[in-house]
């Protein structure tokens, strides 16, 4: 395989986003599992299904489509939840298959089924271009910066909101800006594990990492690392055997969590019994 | 005469249709130990979230230090419940209590200085969990979560201290070492404490609310039958723990309880 990275542009750009998709979900994923907004991030998700397809119909980059839809679903989730009245879980959930619904309405107006449709769903790493590997780079590195940037913040924020609202922060601001940072890094995810997989991608890494590790950007980190691997292995094991790359990585993700926590659960026992 | 800090005037909050806070007066003067003991849905908790900012009263002002409380955020240093604190959240005793001296607004490129670090351990120090600053939260027992939210509360320089519930599910000996250190910023700062420990108001406290919606006795920390009907309609629930002791004087048993 390592001869064929050399010889192929695709496999150097599947590679390539799968480094950055795993920077960005490792440090985007610490955040949506410790502020346990898993599946928030999940309706964000499905709900760009409904731009893919807007895309599609009236011919312009579906991804374009699914980044404007994603931003709506954040926002909209986020400004029901902060008003309060409905439970957000039934929010999340009515997002989550209006968004799927609307992205079959708009498939089925237009003519013929488009042949990349899966690619969206289920995600190909290996037909990722030089343009799609231009956004992944450019969400990447804003989702970094802007989290660096206000790091001490985001800290406070993550932990205890009330008392940063407290003492002046400006929550409900970072509020808006991590969910739209949110919508950002399942863009940049959908092209490389795809809408429906994106979920273990963002939770997995950062799960196993948190079992290991007792500091935020510790965690961070690790699961940046945990994401590498878990995408080169499961781009390895797709080029080998010819199954779905997005499907290869997620089961690698979601099989890497079971062992690790397997691992912290004999561990713990054995601490407890010396 | 000591300066007025917080001032209450004909205070009224409800949700939709419950109004939890009715026509509320109050004042705190300076220096004051304020304890505020009511049922549960009494409208205590309201009552902080009113001084905290968090909540635009319907009708009726909070003034503090003769401002809106929104435009006074690091005069009021707040200890939460920690029931509903996330204490699975990746973050040591040091870094929550560092929190504290974040500055209002956004900071980006903010880094703790020597000195913010330096009144943080100190600030363990006083609390007397020094020897816990590098121990992940998820470590910590009732009581030591409790101090160190006290002392993320300090690491702010507040001249008012806000405790919601501080002693609730802690263990009896963190339960007096909270008490006393109470008493000695007190000595610093104003305090106002939310709690069901009947106990600690009798012994602790300078000045006692009663809150039930309305405030329905405001005075020297000492309770008779009537009061306690109004707030509680129920004398029994005063001397749950079973020891007499002089929050409640004459006590001939409720009736219909």
């Amino acid at each position: 395989m390592i001869d064929a990275i050399f010889q192929y542009k695709f496999l150097q750009n599947a590679l390539i986003a799968g480094i950055f998709a795993s920077i960005v979900c490792g440090v985007i994923g610490v955040i949506i599992v410790e502020k346990r907004l898993v599946m928030m991030s999940g309706g964000i998700a499905h709900t760009s299904y409904g731009g893919v397809g807007f895309g599609y119909l009236l011919n312009f980059e579906p991804i374009i489509g699914a980044f404007i839809f994603s931003v709506i679903a954040a926002l909209g989730i986020g400004y029901i939840k902060r008003k309060g009245g409905t439970r957000s879980d039934v929010v999340i959930g009515l997002f989550w298959s209006v968004g799927m619904a609307l992205g079959i309405v708009f498939i089925s107006l237009m003519p013929g089924y488009p042949p990349e449709l899966d690619s969206y769903l289920f995600g190909n790493i290996l037909s990722v271009t030089s343009s799609d590997l231009k956004l992944i780079a450019i969400f990447t590195i804003i989702v970094l910066l802007v989290i660096i940037i206000l790091f001490n913040d985001w800290k406070a924020y993550l932990f205890d909101d009330e008392f940063s609202t407290i003492i002046g922060l400006k929550t409900a601001f970072m509020e808006y800006l991590l969910l739209i940072l949110i919508a950002m890094t399942v863009v940049a995810l959908i092209r490389v594990v795809g809408i429906i997989l994106v979920i273990a991608l963002l939770s997995a890494p950062a799960a196993i990492s948190g079992l290991f590790t007792s500091k935020l950007k510790n965690q961070m980190i690790l699961s940046v690392i945990l994401g590498c691997i878990f995408c080169i292995l499961g781009l390895w094991l797709s080029y080998l055997t010819d199954i779905s790359s997005g499907a290869a990585i997620v089961i690698l993700s979601g099989f890497a969590y079971l062992v690790a926590y397997a691992v912290k659960r004999l561990l713990s026992l054995k601490l407890n019994r010396a | 005469m000591r300066d007025i800090v917080v001032k209450i005037e004909g205070l009224t909050v409800s949700y939709g249709k419950t109004v939890a806070l009715e026509n509320v007066s109050l004042n705190v003067k300076e220096g004051e130990y304020l304890g505020i003991i009511g049922p549960n849905g009494g409208g205590k908790s309201t009552l902080l979230k009113c001084i905290l900012g968090l909540i635009t009263p319907q009708r009726g002002s909070v003034e503090v230090f003769g401002q809106n409380p929104v435009k006074h955020k690091t005069v009021i240093g707040y200890v939460p419940q920690f029931a509903a604190m996330d204490k699975g959240f990746p973050i040591s005793v040091l870094e929550v209590v560092l929190t504290g001296r974040l500055k209002p607004g956004l900071s980006p490129f903010f880094k703790y200085s020597e000195e913010d670090k330096n009144i943080a351990l100190e600030l363990l120090k006083k609390v007397g969990i020094a020897e816990l600053a590098n121990r992940r939260i998820s470590e910590l027992s009732g009581g030591e979560f409790q101090k160190m939210l006290i002392a993320r509360a300090l690491a702010q320089n507040p001249k008012i201290l806000l405790l919601d519930e501080p002693t609730a599910s802690v263990d009896p000996s963190s339960r007096e070492q909270i008490y006393s250190l109470l008493s000695v910023l007190n000595k610093e700062m104003t305090i106002i404490l939310v709690t069901h420990d009947l106990l600690a108001i009798s012994s602790h406290v300078g000045k006692l609310a009663c809150l039930n919606g309305r405030l329905v006795y405001h005075g020297e920390p000492q309770l008779n039958e009537e009061i306690a009907n109004n707030l509680y309609g129920c004398p029994v629930d005063l001397i749950a723990h079973g020891v007499p002791h002089r929050v409640l004087k004459d006590h001939d048993g409720g009736e219909g309880c």
